[in-house]
């Protein structure tokens, strides 16, 4: 059968590879709030005085950023499972917790994205003048009032650019999930191919529209640090570099 | 009593029975990554020069390359090559390479060695395009061959900027190479979900994450200590304040309205 007939005709498999796509999406986006925010969290707490919190956070930091995203993404999969079972054998009363595979995998990603974006935050956080949070201390402000007025609002222009990668490597790594047990983009066009027997063009069109996400992705990015930048004297991301 | 303070770590019959395939795993992961890493860079250099090219024959191909090895998940290259060849197999059993694509071997080694080479040819060319022109020029005006600017001026510049990047691409290999289980290569990865398979034991997944660190933070301390070596006249150590300049005080010399001073 022709290419366009197996995509677009009337058994066409493109609302298949459309609603996988919107998976990739969703599953991207969901774990921007959890993976970007809990990066936030492990930086302010590299930060944190205390050595031993320091040293957690930074055992977490590296053991998640050297070992295989896909290991990392069985090893959060699995071990949240047992976690489930233990706990619903141990509450008794005969209802058992299951887990919804999408936010299994949600929850998998931002653990990884996490560790890939506090470094990033770290340094952003590195970037505002010390002398600023001191100055508004004196002023009276209280330390939450500090980060939330003072600090984070300077954030979001320093770390773009390193946000801005770990995004793309987000999106790309949605398609890990596909192994777990969650229809993205990639399963999509794995059934399709094997009910069809034509995984060429089937995973082809996969990396198309994955391409497409990257492209829309750097052409948003520029936007977003374009905007960011406004109002500063050098634009663009250049002399900061890309963490 | 060694033997008891180690089971108290570790479980020492999970790893009799299975220790081995966990050894020979890790040796399939240490040849696909060594293997596609130094053929990859083999391929980036011709890559980045033609990204560089003026002529867009070479340029937009290049560029093509690069945006779609780059722009597209691992797993999903490597699923083309995997099972696209499966598809084309009369065709692939007509050039006499179908013995090559039918092995996930080599399936892995061919999509990881071209993703890499995007990814190096990008380093690459980021570290070339920071050797400032006016050397070249210069080397060239001196009677220097092509060739020899390459090896004499630009290349030892340049590879001096690329070692940290290339330490970290050859990291995200050693990563992205446990993605060959999915297609069936028993990898390091591979034997441990076959373990886990047989077992149900949870345990040997973080076994098998112990080794994968082992590998990184290796490699991380060696580009650490060999950059300590070759490039402590570009690292702005802590003893030296303010950071130096890259190359040369030219730069600033000519903003504070002085003569280029020799460092």
């Amino acid at each position: 059968m022709p290419a366009f007939e197996l995509l677009f005709g009337a058994d066409g498999w493109a609302p298949l590879l459309v609603k996988g796509a919107l998976v990739t999406v969703a599953l991207s986006l969901a774990t921007v709030p959890l993976g970007f925010g809990g990066g936030l969290v492990l930086a302010l707490l590299k930060l944190s005085r205390s050595r031993v919190v320091r040293g957690a956070c930074a055992a977490y930091t590296t053991f998640f950023r050297g070992i295989p995203d896909l290991l990392s993404l069985f090893i959060v999969y699995f071990g949240l499972q047992a976690l489930l079972n233990w706990a619903s054998n141990h509450m008794g009363g005969g209802w058992r917790l299951e887990m919804n595979a999408f936010v299994a995998g949600v929850i998998a990603l931002s653990v990884v994205v996490a560790a890939y974006s506090s470094e990033v935050w770290v340094s952003s956080l590195q970037a505002v003048p010390r002398g600023q949070p001191e100055a508004a201390m004196s002023l009276g402000l209280h330390r939450g009032q500090v980060f939330r007025l003072v600090v984070l609002p300077q954030l979001g222009r320093v770390a773009l650019p390193g946000l801005g990668n770990i995004w793309t490597i987000l999106v790309k790594d949605t398609s890990l999930i596909s192994t777990l047990a969650v229809t993205d983009l990639l399963r999509a066009a794995s059934e399709a191919s094997r009910a069809t027997t034509r995984p060429l063009l089937f995973y082809t069109a996969a990396a198309g529209v994955y391409l497409a996400f990257s492209v829309a992705s750097t052409i948003g990015q520029a936007a977003l640090e374009r905007r960011a930048n406004r109002g500063y004297e050098d634009h663009g991301s250049r002399a900061r570099g890309v963490a | 009593m060694l033997e008891g303070l180690l089971a108290t770590v570790l479980d020492l019959e999970l790893l009799r029975t299975y220790g081995w395939r966990l050894v020979s795993g890790l040796w399939i992961t240490v040849q696909v990554v060594a293997m596609s890493c130094s053929m990859g860079f083999v391929l980036a250099y011709p890559l980045a020069r033609a990204r560089m090219s003026r002529r867009m024959v070479l340029a937009w191909p290049a560029l093509a390359y690069v945006t779609f090895f780059r722009g597209t998940p691992l797993l999903c290259q490597l699923y083309i090559v995997y099972y696209g060849a499966g598809e084309i197999r009369p065709l692939l059993s007509e050039w006499n390479v179908w013995w090559f694509f039918r092995d996930s071997f080599y399936c892995c080694l061919f999509a990881f060695t071209l993703n890499t080479a995007a990814y190096q040819a990008e380093i690459l060319r980021g570290a070339i395009l920071s050797v400032p022109r006016g050397q070249v020029e210069a080397a060239r005006a001196l009677g220097l061959s092509p060739w020899r600017v390459l090896r004499h001026v630009v290349g030892p510049q340049a590879l001096l900027i690329a070692l940290r990047p290339l330490g970290n691409e050859l990291i995200s290999i050693v990563k992205a190479s446990a993605l060959a289980a999915i297609v069936t290569l028993l990898d390091l990865m591979g034997q441990t979900r076959f373990i886990f398979a047989r077992t149900f034991d949870f345990t040997i997944y973080l076994y098998a994450a112990l080794i994968y660190l082992a590998i990184t933070e290796a490699i991380s301390r060696l580009w650490g200590w060999m950059e300590r070596g070759l490039a402590r006249h570009l690292v702005p150590s802590a003893d030296t304040k303010p950071p130096a300049r890259r190359f040369g005080l030219a730069g600033r010399g000519r903003r504070a309205g002085a003569l280029p001073r020799r460092a």
